[in-house]
């Protein structure tokens, strides 16, 4: 009876349908994020590429059919900006993200799992990291660069912050997972170190990485916004912090060019309300009791 | 009998967790101090020198002495020197607060140039965090609180929302809303243009209405946590028997609110706030330099515009020596606020 029960709630739709009710914070957020791929790649359809170039369109123009977002000072048409520069950013919010979550996943496993002095050299390392501003250090590093970075660059700087996080939460994960009952069956049934790891750990825990990923991304996407809006960018990207630095550069604001700045701040705003979403739904999708409350 | 005195007679703090505790401000310190020793130094070419040779080459800095700055510097971080003895004197100087003279502004002693910047940053984000920190949790606490009014919910979403923007893109809006369309507030800098500072009541007055702006822009952007943080306590609290039991006493509820679970809701953001506070010199860094506020963060604006490492290494040393010390003074002060912390390595 229960046999045919499941089947008359199978099939896709009924799967699609359930996973929404489930996880509506996952969705929503999925969804965002698809829009906004939607956004830098059917944009590219719309719009060239040469138009984010300095000096390639008439400058200052407000939005018109033309130009729909307008032109800045610098002779950018801002549509093109968004469409090429969102991928920009995003791109080093990603490498960024990558090393600090290989960086972090390691540093916790090995801290959690072998503990002893290994524990106290990486906890150790991160709580001192993270008790300093680790966006001075950034700067210290990224003015000694003389802001002559590109993309790769900025991320790899960005990277610097991005390990800490994934370092802390993972090894707490680590730490607790490692007195579950199933773990030390494995151990006892002759299971080496790095197979507990890899074959029971890592799938139970992927989540928590996916969720320590995404703020991982978060954490990369501020620091860079934060560094380019004081200059210390890539000079001839436009990526969303250096439009805003040069929109306040030539003082955009009160020579009324609106569509100047604004527009890279709510790409920014969606950016981060879309990716704290998706980290809540994965919150939600790693811890049952955390589902019941919405 | 009060049973202050039986908390504080449990209280023994190890001495040996205070000897740790002050050995890791020392750790930080050090670290500071030794980041911005190596990145100059990793860096290709010393930057101090390149860009004075650059001021030289552009003529940009006929007015100031280079050739007299060069040999300041050479003779100041003893160049001919080996580097552990460079090491050593470089952590000497650091740990006197003897930053060198700033380049761009050459002959002022860096420490100067912060001393100035620094009152204005501190009277700024410590206003503003206060006020961020009564608003937002009275308003966490109301959110959780099951009598309160419907329209303070209805409050809640775009309050959240501005917390995910960051605060220096919310202070872009905000003097674009009240300062350019409006007219209502002063564009951006600490004061007008020719006063000079003075505790005088109009330039007071005057300083107080330039930061209205930038302050703004702080709390907005930090209600949101603050509230989350106190709502997800004040449920906690609710479901406690004291809570239950003081309902079924009949007590009033503002009562039970305020004396009862307010109150005890309330400790993780006392140590939340005192963390926060010690942020209180790099907290409004890009608030401060989109309102060119005078500031520690214009200030480093400038001198990373100037390449003025001087000063940009004594900001950064300086801001990690007052968040160590928060840190260390909140470890050490914490446990005599809540009995139940217990000092153990895990």
């Amino acid at each position: 009876m229960a046999a045919t029960g499941a089947k008359q709630f199978s099939g896709p739709v009924w799967h699609v349908s359930n996973f929404v009710r489930t996880f509506p914070l996952l969705t929503i957020g999925l969804i965002m994020l698809f829009v906004l791929l939607l956004f830098i790649t059917v944009g590219r359809l719309f719009v060239e590429e040469t138009h984010t170039r300095v000096g390639y369109v008439i400058p200052d123009l407000s939005p018109s059919a033309e130009h729909p977002l307008g032109t800045n000072t610098m002779g950018q048409d801002m549509l093109a900006v968004m469409v090429y520069g969102t991928p920009l950013t995003l791109q080093i919010g990603l490498i960024a993200g990558i090393i600090g979550l290989v960086v972090g996943t390691f540093m916790g496993f090995v801290a959690g799992y072998y503990g002893g002095f290994w524990d106290n050299l990486f906890r150790g390392a991160a709580d001192v990291a993270l008790t300093i501003p680790a966006f001075l250090v950034l700067v210290v590093i990224a003015s000694t660069l003389r802001g002559a970075t590109d993309v790769m660059t900025q991320a790899l700087i960005v990277s610097c912050l991005a390990w800490m996080f994934p370092t802390r939460t993972i090894r707490s994960q680590v730490l607790s997972m490692r007195e579950r009952g199933y773990i030390q069956i494995a151990k006892r049934s002759g299971m080496g170190n790095m197979e507990i790891i890899g074959r029971e750990m890592v799938p139970n825990l992927l989540p928590y990485l996916g969720a320590s990923f995404i703020l991982a991304v978060i954490t990369a996407i501020l620091a860079s916004i934060g560094l380019e809006a004081l200059g210390l960018g890539p000079q001839n990207e436009p990526t969303m912090g250096m439009t805003i630095y040069w929109g306040m550069f030539y003082t955009a604001i009160i020579r009324d060019l609106w569509w100047w700045w604004f527009p890279p701040i709510v790409m920014i705003t969606y950016m981060f309300v879309a990716l704290y979403i998706v980290s809540a739904g994965l919150d939600q999708f790693a811890n049952p009791r955390l589902r019941r409350r919405l | 009998m009060r049973t202050n005195g039986r908390n504080l007679q449990g209280l023994e703090m190890p001495i040996e967790y205070v000897v740790r505790r002050v050995g890791l401000f020392f750790v930080i310190v050090w670290a500071a101090a030794t980041v911005n020793f190596l990145i100059p130094r990793l860096a290709p070419g010393n930057p101090i020198r390149e860009q004075l040779l650059q001021q030289v080459a552009t003529g940009g800095a006929g007015a100031t002495p280079i050739e007299e700055v060069v040999q300041a510097y050479e003779a100041r971080f003893g160049l001919d020197l080996p580097l552990w003895l460079q090491y050593f004197n470089f952590l000497w100087d650091t740990v006197r607060f003897d930053f060198g003279v700033s380049i761009a502004r050459f002959p002022t002693p860096v420490w100067d140039t912060l001393t100035y910047a620094l009152p204005w940053t501190i009277s700024l984000v410590a206003t503003a965090t206060i006020i961020a920190f009564v608003i937002g949790s009275l308003f966490g606490a109301l959110l959780a609180w099951p009598r309160t009014p419907r329209f303070v919910h209805a409050v809640a979403p775009p309050l959240l929302t501005m917390a995910a923007v960051p605060y220096y893109l919310l202070g872009l809006i905000l003097m674009y809303v009240f300062a350019f369309r409006f007219g209502w507030f002063p564009l951006g800098g600490g004061h007008q243009l020719g006063t000079e500072p003075s505790f005088t009541m109009t330039f007071m007055l005057d300083a107080a209405r330039h930061s209205v702006l930038p302050a703004l822009s702080l709390i907005l952007a930090t209600l949101g946590f603050w509230a989350l943080q106190m709502r997800g306590m004040m449920v906690t609290v609710q479901g406690e028997d004291y809570v239950t039991l003081a309902e079924a006493k009949g007590l009033r509820p503002s009562r039970i609110f305020f004396r009862y679970a307010l109150r005890n809701a309330m400790l993780p953001q006392i140590t939340a706030l005192a963390l926060t506070l010690g942020h209180v010199v790099s907290g409004a860094v890009l608030v401060e330099i989109v309102y060119g506020y005078p500031g520690i963060g214009t200030l480093l604006f400038r001198s990373v515009q100037n390449f003025d490492y001087p000063v940009i290494y004594g900001i950064t040393f300086l801001i990690i020596v007052a968040i160590g010390l928060a840190t260390l003074i909140l470890d050490l002060v914490l446990p005599f606020l809540d009995p139940r912390i217990k000092y153990s390595r895990e």
